[in-house]
């Protein structure tokens, strides 16, 4: 059952009725907010202004906009400078480019400098739709992961993304934060449950009943297809199969703890993310587990290819990231216990 | 400041020699690193140092000092060397260079050495960083000046010039350039490599003043950079022509120094030659 603590909306599981927002508004609303707050925060951008939910800052506090033009590169050097003087810059672009064209820029200049500054990742997975595989950022988070003093977060929904920039300003180092283009299920509220570095407990079959009763699986999800995933606990409940689902929104430092106790508690585990497979938060959930406490996995991602023009919908479908996938990959794992 | 009076002169060419030894010093220590870019900025080096930048090693994270951004780190021993002269850290830890432990890394890194102001060594990322340290200086109305320092080698990188129109677009002109144009890189000469000229007509399309000069002439050096602040409406560079491996005859205008350390005999014979000036005098340590 969806979990009271979580704060989520109560008409979750109405998909016809639920809000649609893109998580990118999260970061538009976010970055005003903290731009009120800290004379510090500077935002840039390389030519994605509106695109990227830059505009209302741009239009509030111009004198602390800077335009950088199609130059991602230079994006990330001139915040690495800005940084190293002392502001708090937020830069954004579609992640194929941010991260994906300045990765070097990123790793010297930001990281090993381990200066502030906020990496905006817009346009992350295939739900970016028509445009297609070129802007369809699927690899960002397996670049970001592995750079030291990095913390990489994807948030679920808008409320989720919003609270992260906020919760961004506190980490004096870099921040990674991937959000998606399309319309996305609002399922959290205002009053959920946010921090950087731990993970929320959505939905716990075994919470039900009073007691402790046992778990068959715990899914990990991570972004806008914690919904999904949400959605698939709520049909394998019907199958009388128990599930847990895991908010992993801070992808590194991830929360260890409640990863290992989903597992021990559900003796196997389903990850779902809107990325490839390799390198991801799946990626980073086996590493902790299989030093932790192993058990059988499955992996809901991109399996090993690019993306392609589509609608969102079709898509998510189409590469094996549906509901009905993430049904299909836990009764698989099941049979593996 | 625009003069220089004979007696600094004379103060900045001995601290220059003195920094030239050092680099020999450090380099055959480490048993790798590069010598000839770092022996023909030594002459630059010091006159910021010892002259133009407005800094207190006592004090290297003083939020109103000047901030100088090495851009190409891979010359790194000269900037080791003149910040240990200028009293930043002690001049025995040069020795550690490049070794387990040390503070003298590889490629300089931000904040593990006073006076270093960021990480360089991947090239092209430098003026981007100092463009964004001016800018934010601009925003808040400070005072003190930026300069970068480049390679001419390294303006084969996209990142170098998308730092070069953001810089011209903000007339940061609180920023200043200086390019090391001793017109050798890795693999050879640069106008084999990759041809950059014609580098003025360049930076001058991109809305920058330019100013050209000898970079082993102080007075040259002083007066380029007093120029420049003089200039409001733009960002200058300073094209600074150099020798790579300047003090030491055999190894000047030669491109397979730029990446080699010395070999200890070498290092004695380079030595000598600097401290005798080339014979000119006779050493105190002879």
């Amino acid at each position: 059952m969806i979990r009271s603590g979580a704060k989520l909306v109560e008409n979750i599981f109405d998909a016809e009725s639920i809000e649609q927002i893109p998580t990118r508004n999260g970061y538009g609303e976010g970055l005003v907010e903290v731009g009120e707050k800290d004379s510090r925060v500077v935002a840039l951008c390389a030519d994605l202004t509106e695109s990227t939910r830059t505009q209302e800052f741009a239009d509030k506090f111009p004198e602390r906009f800077i335009q950088i033009g199609v130059a991602e590169q230079n994006l990330a050097t001139v915040a690495s400078g800005l940084a190293s003087y002392g502001k708090i810059p937020f830069i954004a672009s579609y992640a194929m480019f941010s991260p994906g064209r300045n990765w070097e820029q990123i790793r010297t200049t930001v990281c090993y400098n381990n200066v502030p500054v906020k990496i905006i990742g817009a346009h992350a997975g295939v739900s970016v739709g028509p445009d297609g595989a070129t802007h369809q950022a699927i690899e960002d988070m397996a670049i970001m992961r592995p750079i030291a003093n990095m913390t990489v977060i994807a948030p679920c929904d808008v409320h989720e993304a919003r609270k992260a920039v906020i919760a961004s300003v506190a980490v004096n180092g870099p921040v990674y934060m991937r959000f998606a283009r399309e319309k996305t299920p609002v399922f959290t509220t205002a009053a959920s449950p946010f921090k950087i570095g731990k993970a929320e407990v959505f939905f716990d079959s075994s919470s039900s009943s009073g007691r402790s009763a046992r778990l068959d699986v715990a899914i990990v999800a991570c972004g806008p297809l914690v919904y999904n995933s949400l959605l698939a606990a709520g049909r394998l409940l019907k199958d009388g199969i128990r599930v847990r689902v895991v908010n992993n929104h801070t992808v590194k430092p991830m929360d260890e703890k409640t990863i290992i106790k989903a597992a021990r508690d559900a003796g196997a585990v389903v990850t779902v993310e809107e990325h490839q497979v390799m390198g991801g938060m799946g990626s980073a959930v086996a590493e902790v587990l299989a030093k932790n406490y192993p058990v059988p996995m499955e992996f809901i991602g991109v399996q090993n290819r690019f993306g392609e023009s589509g609608s969102p919908d079709d898509l998510i479908e189409a590469f094996g990231m549906g509901v009905k996938a993430i049904t299909g990959a836990v009764k698989k794992v099941l049979k593996r216990k | 400041m625009n003069h220089l009076h004979d007696k600094k002169i004379k103060f900045l060419e001995e601290k220059a020699n003195a920094i030239r030894q050092s680099i020999i010093e450090e380099l055959v220590e480490a048993g790798s690193g590069h010598t000839a870019g770092p022996l023909g900025m030594a002459d630059v080096f010091t006159a910021f140092y010892f002259h133009i930048l407005n800094h207190n090693p006592k004090k290297p994270f003083w939020e109103d000092r000047d901030r100088l951004i090495l851009s190409n780190g891979h010359i790194c021993p000269v900037q080791y060397a003149t910040l240990a002269h200028a009293g930043y850290f002690p001049l025995k830890e040069l020795k550690t260079l490049r070794k387990f432990g040390t503070r003298l890394q590889g490629h300089p890194h931000k904040d593990t050495l006073p006076g270093v102001e960021t990480t360089s060594g991947p090239l092209g990322s430098g003026l981007g960083q100092a463009a964004g340290m001016a800018y934010g200086a601009r925003m808040d109305n400070k005072s003190f000046r930026v300069y970068c320092l480049m390679s001419d080698g390294e303006h084969d990188a996209g990142n170098l010039w998308e730092g070069v129109m953001f810089t011209g677009k903000n007339k940061l002109h609180n920023l200043t350039g200086l390019i090391d144009r001793n017109n050798i890189q890795i693999d050879g000469m640069t106008e084999n490599i990759m041809p950059l000229e014609p580098l003025r007509e360049k930076y001058e399309a991109f809305n920058w003043h330019v100013i050209d000069i000898n970079g082993h002439d102080f007075e040259a050096i002083v007066g380029a950079v007093e120029e420049a602040k003089a200039i409001y409406e733009k960002p200058t560079v300073i094209i600074a022509h150099t020798i790579p491996g300047k003090g030491i005859k055999e190894i000047e205008f030669d491109y397979t120094w730029h990446g080699k350390p010395p070999k200890s005999d070498e290092a004695r014979k380079f030595l000598h030659e600097l401290r005798t000036l080339g014979g000119k005098i006779k050493s105190e340590h002879e």
